[in-house]
């Protein structure tokens, strides 16, 4: 297939069904929380539309976020994805290796310079020049900010190049920074999880390609209609949390009988993202879900907001003050007592018997 | 710094902090209050006293014959928001987990329904209160700086706590960090502030009541 096939000549080549490709695009138009109407006006843009050159480019990652892509079951409307866009480059996808993997990016960007998406994944390290990771001999950093300047929008999946992510935590050896740290003059949009749940990456193309802009974000880059509530918002055991019902630990009643995980740590409260509505492995359920609590991994700095297993409410370090307050606390206590003491004394000692003499005057 | 470390810091850093004068001052100002002493009364008590001290903890919670028609909104608002802050504080599932953390201790909480209600309730008594000492011209020109602070740092953590359990206002992770913040002040300023009659209280009604009966006087 070529990049000048549209979506919809492309859909048909495949024996894909209009009926099929409605069903897509009214979903879609759910989880963006779009007008019901507008399922037609994506299924008409994205059957005309012809195929965006896109180029992944791969950091500091763990390959999660292509995993969390490409491992979703099958059919899905994830893979309905890679007929929507003509991916040019990614390292682990792509079969071309060594030179003629960086020439097929280059290619890329020559054909469509100014028009192709740029995906990352991963964070990018900027201590020492950025020696800590390279790719075909050149620094992420460098590579990050040669692509970014042709492109025509880009999009961080998962939140080590939406925020940093674990190579971003401390003790950051490597000088790990976001997407966003570093371009400052492109549309960015930021996908974050760990990974990113599979139908919002495809939810935002979708948008892109129907409305050619991107969806509306937050204060953090994320589209609104995936990150608008937080897990505690959706989630199933909500009314758990109101009754004051919670599992203390991973194997009692309260766990048994599906009760919140609060207790247990669930960062659902604090976590925007759609987990407890799209949920993961096709529907079939999601974290909280499977009696773990949520670990809060589509927030900046997730991996230093304390233990996962601490309730929000409690210390998420050591109080290390305790001990030492205590006994500063008795030392100045006994100090002024001492004080107030002596002072009392002296009164008492310079204390004069007042006199038939002394009232006269 | 952005919301999730804002609220990262106040739980770990923060707390320590505040926890660490909380208890300094608190046992500095317990110790200074309780060796301070008193002379030795000895006259022959007009009254056995033994009992006056444990019935003036409990008849000082009571309002005197006819106070409580003179200065009802004192009375009602007062009860309404020192019983509500009790519940709130001490029966929400959340605040347990922390008393657990730092003291071991556990015990079962009430719904969050029942909680917000009486924080409602709570926050409506203490304006009631705030607008009362505003309006009563004896109690405006009683109050200092003081009273006000101690009056906003109570209320600002019941206010916040709502709110960011309500998800209104702000997102809920930086109004819960404001929440935090402003229970870190409360804890910073108690030992220091009226608001130390926390834990006064019931020794100081127990010792006026003891002196009271030496002398004769009811309780």
């Amino acid at each position: 297939m070529t990049a000048h096939e549209s979506l919809g000549e492309r859909l048909i080549q495949q024996g894909i069904s209009r009926r099929a490709f409605l069903k897509f695009c009214t979903a879609m138009a759910s989880m963006m929380a779009l007008p019901p109407g507008s399922a037609m006006a994506i299924a008409d843009a994205l059957s005309k539309t012809l195929r965006p050159s896109v180029i992944w480019l791969s950091f500091q990652e763990c390959t999660a976020c292509t995993e969390s892509l490409t491992r979703s079951y099958s059919p899905t409307l994830e893979s309905l994805i890679f007929e929507m866009i003509s991916l040019d480059y990614h390292h682990t996808l792509q079969a071309a290796a060594g030179f003629s993997a960086e020439k097929s990016r280059e290619d890329a960007m020559h054909n469509a310079y100014g028009k192709y998406l740029l995906v990352v994944d991963g964070a990018i390290p900027i201590k020492d020049g950025g020696i800590y990771s390279t790719i075909a001999g050149r620094t992420n950093l460098d590579l990050l900010q040669e692509v970014a300047k042709g492109a025509a929008a880009i999009i961080a999946v998962g939140t080590c190049a939406s925020f940093g992510g674990i190579p971003n935590a401390k003790p950051n050896p490597t000088g790990a920074v976001a997407v966003s740290d570093i371009i400052k003059d492109k549309a960015i949009v930021n996908i974050s999880g760990c990974p990113p749940i599979p139908a919002v990456i495809t939810g935002v193309l979708a948008h892109y390609l129907t409305f050619g802009e991107l969806p509306e974000l937050d204060d953090l880059g994320r589209p609104k209609s995936f990150y608008g509530e937080t897990i505690h918002d959706r989630c199933y055991r909500r009314p758990f949390y109101d009754q004051g019902k919670f599992a203390k630990t991973f194997d009692d009643e309260g766990a048994r009988n599906g009760w919140c995980l609060f207790e247990l740590g669930c960062k659902g409260p604090t976590t925007h993202n759609a987990c407890a509505t799209t949920k993961w492995n096709g529907g079939t359920s999601f974290p909280i879900e499977s009696g773990h609590g949520c670990l809060g991994c589509s927030e900046p700095n997730f991996w230093d907001a304390g233990s996962f297993y601490s309730a929000l409410s409690m210390p998420a370090g050591a109080l290390k003050l305790g001990t030492a307050a205590a006994v500063a606390g008795v030392a100045v206590g006994a100090a002024v007592s001492v004080a107030n003491r002596a002072k009392k004394q002296a009164a008492q000692s310079a204390h004069r018997t007042a006199t038939i003499a002394d009232l006269k005057e | 710094m952005n919301e999730v470390l804002l609220l990262t810091w106040v739980r770990s850093t923060g707390l320590s902090i505040a926890t660490g004068i909380f208890v300094l001052g608190t046992l500095w100002r317990l110790i200074e209050i309780y060796t301070l002493g008193r002379k030795p009364d000895l006259s022959v008590p007009r009254h056995r006293a033994a009992a006056s001290g444990l019935h003036t903890l409990f008849r000082r919670s009571l309002p005197a014959p006819g106070m409580f028609i003179r200065a009802s909104a004192s009375y009602l608002a007062g009860y309404v928001f020192h019983t509500g802050l009790f519940i709130v504080v001490l029966l929400f599932a959340p605040h347990i987990m922390l008393m657990q953390s730092l003291t071991a201790l556990s015990w079962q909480g009430l719904p969050s329904q029942f909680i917000d209600a009486t924080a409602v309730l709570t926050l409506a008594a203490m304006l009631l209160v705030l607008v009362d000492r505003i309006n009563n011209p004896v109690k405006r020109f009683l109050s200092t700086f003081e009273d006000y602070a101690a009056w906003a740092l109570t209320f600002l953590p019941l206010l916040t706590g709502y709110l960011a359990s309500r998800h209104l206002l702000l997102s809920y992770t930086t109004m819960l960090a404001l929440h935090i913040s402003s229970v870190e002040l409360l804890l910073i300023f108690l030992p220091f502030t009226k608001l130390m009659h926390a834990f006064t209280l019931w020794i100081s009604r127990w010792y006026n009541g003891d002196i009271n009966g030496h002398k004769g006087v009811p309780s």
